[in-house]
């Protein structure tokens, strides 16, 4: 073997190193899903279905009046006729949490990254970050309307507020979670602090920072609501939560109905969406996007 | 005994490129890691590191690279340019216990790192990190991630990785520890190939007895507790060394000699 030229050989000349390399199978996809995710969509979908019809036939069969509790047909003809009027609402709350999302990522990474820098800052900072994140989002919201003055200025501070602490501390998590030896090896080869940053630092902080995104992206949403909620109830809001309140005050049952399922709607959507950058990020090396056969 | 048969190296090969003078290292929570060592290392040498767990080898080997300073004592760099504030910038590649390498980036990415840190264009990079790749029988493993990869070629990326700056020294802490005992021969000998071909010098920690006669040209043989130097041996048995010198009588002599040393150190 030890004649073999070292260069030339497109696989290593021993054979344990080629056999113990693992085998990558491409499985079968329908409709652009692999063959083993769906199972996990229909048989949640079926149960719904199934619950949906229950729920239709226990209102008509009990004439329960539409005021209680309506019928799912019924909410989903209201979503139709009153789509003008719920769609704005739809609007204006998704952009708010969106905003939020972006304002949380851009703080909680930015503050991540300083405190990882300093020592003296994160000990001195982070018992605040700590305070705004255990204070409920309910009981300041009212101050910072009366502070801010423009109600969407305060609805974001408010979602904002909500959303950030778990993007700033996964992230921190994640900045200091790089392997060690990897640390040692940047400094043997006399990285700068911006290098090792650049390169090591945050990539490991990626998958930290990630899972602090999914979380993230339902807390904008509550933050939002929540904080729509307060301001609804003072009358100058024009979100979803407004028109639940609304629709609450005016009987209109089928109404709130339709504004919660939107609600519950944009949460998935939020969730898939963060789940699915996750997994572009992720796949090709983190353990937590691999699939193993065993 | 040491400090004869270092004088012996220095007398015979000139200014050796490293110099460890005495160096003890204490940590924080009081372990005398290791005390009192002077050696030279001489240009172009393999040498190993021999001795049981806890005698300091790793500690040693971690300042020789300048990974913490010793606590007394000096280790000096006659040959290595040094920085503005007077400490050496030696020319040196580090293979650790573990892969190390970055998950999230190939193994091309991975070998390219000590050029992308040290500004080197990125075209340039990549044709020397692809080459070196080669060299160490990844030929086609560029754009695989180290998850995709078995332990054995996880060691070859860590090796083309520390080797790609063409290092004057390379230091390996015990490297192949971890390996089943097929790769890890195969691994010893790429490695010794490797050092023929670049004639870099090349200081191996281990604790097998097999492994530093079969590689070195020296064997430092540590004792633990404190961890310091009891012998220096010579293995001059000529290169290559391969599967015919695994099997042959004077490789089990020498075997003997290292195992009845280490035995004697370990006794104290």
């Amino acid at each position: 073997m030890t004649d073999m030229p070292l260069a030339g050989p497109s696989v290593p000349h021993d054979g344990t190193d080629a056999e113990a390399r693992p085998v990558f199978v491409e499985e079968r996809r329908v409709l652009g899903l692999p063959v083993s995710a769906w199972p996990g969509i229909i048989a949640p979908l079926t149960i719904g279905l199934f619950a949906l019809a229950a729920w239709e036939l226990i209102v008509e069969w009990k004439r329960v009046p539409s005021y209680i509790l309506p019928g799912p047909l019924l909410i989903a003809k209201t979503l139709v006729t009153d789509w003008d009027t719920l769609s704005g609402a739809l609007w204006i709350t998704l952009r708010i949490t969106f905003a939020a999302l972006v304002a949380a990522v851009t703080v909680g990474v930015a503050l991540a990254i300083l405190f990882t820098q300093s020592k003296w800052l994160e000990k001195s900072l982070f018992p605040y970050a700590v305070i705004l994140q255990v204070t409920p989002v309910v009981s300041i919201a009212p101050l910072i309307i009366i502070w801010v003055g423009d109600i969407n200025l305060s609805l974001l501070i408010c979602a904002w507020l909500v959303a950030f602490f778990p993007i700033l501390s996964n992230t921190i998590l994640g900045l200091n979670s790089a392997d060690h030896n990897l640390i040692n090896l940047f400094q043997l080869y006399r990285a700068s602090r911006w290098q090792t940053l650049r390169h090591l630092r945050l990539p490991a902080a990626l998958p930290y920072f990630l899972a602090g995104l999914k979380i993230s992206g339902g807390l904008a949403l509550i933050g939002a609501v929540v904080a729509e909620f307060v301001a609804g109830s003072g009358g100058n809001a024009s979100g979803l939560a407004y028109r639940i309140l609304e629709s609450g005050y005016q009987l209109r049952i089928p109404r709130m109905f339709a504004a919660l399922i939107l609600i519950s709607l944009s949460g998935i959507a939020i969730f898939l969406v963060t789940s699915w950058i996750a997994h572009l990020f992720l796949r090709r090396w983190h353990e937590s996007a691999i699939r193993r056969e065993n | 005994m040491t400090s004869s048969a270092a004088a012996a190296i220095r007398e015979t090969k000139g200014r050796p490129l490293v110099s460890v003078r005495g160096v003890s290292k204490q940590f924080s929570n009081g372990t005398l890691a290791v005390r009192g060592v002077d050696l030279d290392l001489a240009d172009g040498e393999f040498v190993s590191l021999l001795g049981p767990a806890g005698c300091g080898k790793s500690t040693l080997l971690r300042m020789i690279a300048g990974l913490g300073a010793p606590s007394v004592g000096t280790i000096e760099w006659p040959t290595a340019p040094h920085d503005s504030r007077g400490l050496a910038e030696p020319d040196l590649g580090f293979v650790f216990q573990d892969p190390t390498l970055m998950p999230w980036a190939t193994a091309l990415k991975n070998v390219m790192l000590p050029m992308t840190l040290a500004g080197v264009s990125k075209p340039d990079a990549e044709a020397r990190a692809a080459e070196m790749l080669a060299l160490v029988g990844l030929k086609g493993f560029e754009a695989s991630y180290p998850r995709e990869l078995s332990g054995g070629m996880k060691m070859r990326v860590s090796i083309a990785r520390a080797l790609v700056t063409k290092p004057k020294i390379l230091l390996m802490d015990e490297p192949f520890a971890a390996l089943d005992e097929i790769t890890r021969h195969k691994l010893n000998d790429d490695l010794l190939g490797l050092w023929e071909r670049n004639r870099f010098t090349a200081v191996f920690v281990t604790h097998s007895v097999f492994e530093s006669v079969y590689l070195s040209q020296r064997i430092v043989v540590m004792a633990a507790r404190p961890g310091r130097v009891m012998a220096d041996l010579r293995v001059d048995a000529a290169y290559p060394r391969d599967d015919l010198f695994r099997t042959s009588a004077e490789y089990a002599h020498l075997c003997r000699v290292a195992s009845e040393t280490l035995k004697k150190a370990i006794a104290g």
